[in-house]
């Protein structure tokens, strides 16, 4: 019931959760000697998500690597503009799946309420 | 009992930890800039935090911990001045090799990375606050 209530939604929610952690991992990794930026594959996340595969291999699946646009000397991958930017489209993508799941249950207790 | 997995505040909350052991290395360091000592042994060496990842398996969330605080084995600057009371038998003191340019430099590095933390935080915070709100 609550998957066809929700529909894509619900997973989009929890995959942008999910990126949301990722993308705060690399700002609190910036100064980590070695560290590789990770970004996860939201599209394709999403479409092995609806495909029927859970949520832990769909995340796996679709994390990548982030290419550095300068690499730096100590193998650190972390770019602040590129982590800050992501971060806010995440930001802007969870408060849109956010009003269109409020949509959904705004529906529903409408129909519940009758009025 | 194995460790619960790590929340978002845990994991922002480690890093912010990790910048402050940055930022108190850095004042530390400078603090002690132009301290003299009478022998290269005892003199002031500048120490700075080295940082590692931390994966949590169970959340596979990516947080950083200090892994330790080193010395850095800069060679502190033998001068000449005899009428210092630490002076040795040559007339020789040893000052602390600290470039505070650098140091500087480290602070604000910490600084800025401590506040892009708060920033994240604080709309992940929002955001999360949102849902629970959803009725």
């Amino acid at each position: 019931m609550a998957s066809t209530l929700f529909g894509i939604h619900g997973a989009a929610l929890e995959l942008r959760s999910q990126r949301m952690g990722m993308i705060a991992g690399n700002i609190a990794n910036a100064a980590t000697p070695g560290y590789k930026a990770r970004d996860l594959d939201f599209a394709a996340a999403l479409k092995a998500r609806m495909g029927g595969a859970d949520a832990d291999a769909a995340v796996g699946g679709a994390t990548r690597y982030r290419v550095p646009v300068m690499p730096s000397m100590d193998g650190n991958t972390v770019e602040m503009a590129t982590e800050q930017t992501a971060f806010a489209e995440n930001a802007v993508g969870y408060q849109a799946t956010l009003s269109f799941l409020r949509g959904r249950i705004d529906t529903l207790t409408r129909a519940l309420k009758g009025d | 009992m194995a460790q619960p997995p790590l929340t978002m505040f845990d994991m922002a909350r480690r890093a912010m930890s990790a910048q402050l052991v940055r930022m108190n290395a850095a004042s530390s360091n400078l603090a002690n800039a132009g301290s003299v000592a009478g022998s290269e042994q005892a003199a002031y060496r500048p120490i700075r935090a080295v940082f590692a990842e931390q994966l949590d398996t169970a959340s596979g969330l990516s947080t950083v911990r200090v892994d330790a605080v080193v010395r850095s084995d800069a060679a502190p600057i033998r001068q000449h001045d005899p009428d210092h009371p630490l002076a040795d038998a040559d007339g020789m003191v040893w000052t602390a090799p600290v470039d505070e340019n650098a140091e500087m430099v480290e602070m604000l590095d910490a600084s800025r990375q401590y506040q892009n933390l708060v920033e994240a935080l604080s709309t992940a915070k929002q955001l999360m606050l949102e849902t629970m709100r959803m009725k």
